[in-house]
């Protein structure tokens, strides 16, 4: 059974940058994936990576995060202005976040219409074991 | 707001002093990019010498840790370019021990490998706020549009720091130059091969440019 724990922008709004990694990598190493609403800052996606890697051993061997971000694709000035003025207004919640651990999803792929998880059959594996 | 702040200051700092000082140019990516074979490629180049900066492999995580070679200077008609190149270990949101067996590592060999190839991303994430020149080593034949390649772009774009991508491997027939042009269109693309040294002159030019 594949668990998808969804993460409102709200659980995370007032946390700092720490704390909000911390909850995130919390929750996928109970191999569960997380749906966040919105995103992390650039910085903090950096920082996610690093504390991923800080805590790599033979049971959690990392993550597979994929971002969509609706503002990305557009260069336009307008969009780029709303954008902007929408993330001041209520914070990183456009887009969403899907961060889910490596052992469990594969890879992530998306294109502008949907996004695609590809995720390890581990049922299948510990039959052959 | 605070980091913003803290960033303005230090990039003042660093302008402020850039003139007595070598810049640094870090070489960036996800694992099995290129790298250390272009790192390698411009100490050839312009130091005369051979295979410097580490050896290269087709097995992932090659490179585990930073390596520096300071003072190259490169030459274009009248120009000059110094400064020290910084190769980086690749960086990954996943390290499995069990890849490396698979790539027939013993089982020992292959758990060391991925302790220091964890600690390798960290030092690589590190360095970034040293750097004042970043290279991104991305491999042509594969999908430019993972989140690593995503993330890296946009931390380098959010610092600041001005970026040239690479699309390594053009000598391969699966290469697709085009699809990374696509992916990333704010920045340069140069095609190289560092391995022949394919448009290489292409890449010393784009390092003028992006360095100045």
């Amino acid at each position: 059974m594949i668990t998808l724990q969804f993460l409102p922008y709200f659980e995370i709004e007032k946390l700092p940058s720490q704390k909000r990694i911390r909850k995130i990598i919390d929750i996928v190493k109970e191999n569960k994936i997380v749906l966040l609403e919105g995103r992390l800052t650039k910085t903090e996606e950096t920082e996610l990576i690093k504390k991923t890697m800080e805590e790599i051993n033979n049971k959690f061997k990392g993550i597979e995060p994929w971002v969509f971000n609706p503002q990305s694709g557009s260069s336009a000035l307008w969009e780029k202005i709303k954008g902007g003025l929408l993330k001041f207004l209520l914070g990183d919640r456009r887009g969403f976040t899907i961060i889910g651990p490596s052992t469990l999803v594969k890879e992530i792929k998306s294109d502008p219409n949907k996004v695609q998880l590809f995720i390890d059959d581990m049922t299948k594996r510990r039959r052959k074991r | 707001m605070k980091g913003l702040f803290n960033r303005f200051i230090q990039k003042f700092f660093k302008n402020l002093f850039k003139k007595s000082r070598h810049i640094k140019m870090g070489l960036y990516g996800p694992p099995n990019g290129g790298k250390t074979t272009l790192a390698n490629k411009i100490c050839k180049d312009w130091l005369g010498e051979e295979d410097v900066m580490g050896s290269t492999s087709s097995i992932a995580h090659e490179t585990r840790e930073i390596q520096i070679k300071e003072q190259i200077n490169i030459k274009s008609g009248n120009k000059e370019l110094s400064f020290n190149l910084v190769d980086t270990p690749g960086i990954a949101t996943k390290i499995d021990y069990e890849d490396f067996i698979k790539a027939g590592m013993k089982e020992k060999q292959a758990k060391d490998r991925a302790k220091e190839a964890t600690k390798g991303v960290i030092d690589a994430i590190k360095w970034l706020d040293d750097m004042d020149v970043v290279i991104v080593v991305l491999d042509s034949t594969k999908d430019p549009y993972s989140q690593v390649n995503i993330t890296i772009i946009g931390n380098l774009q959010a610092r600041d720091i001005p970026v040239l991508l690479v699309a390594n491997k053009v000598d391969l027939k699966k290469s697709d130059i085009k699809k990374i042009k696509a992916a990333f269109p704010q920045y340069d693309v140069v095609g190289i091969s560092a391995k022949y040294g394919t448009d290489i002159d292409k890449f010393y030019e784009a390092l003028f440019k992006i360095a100045k």
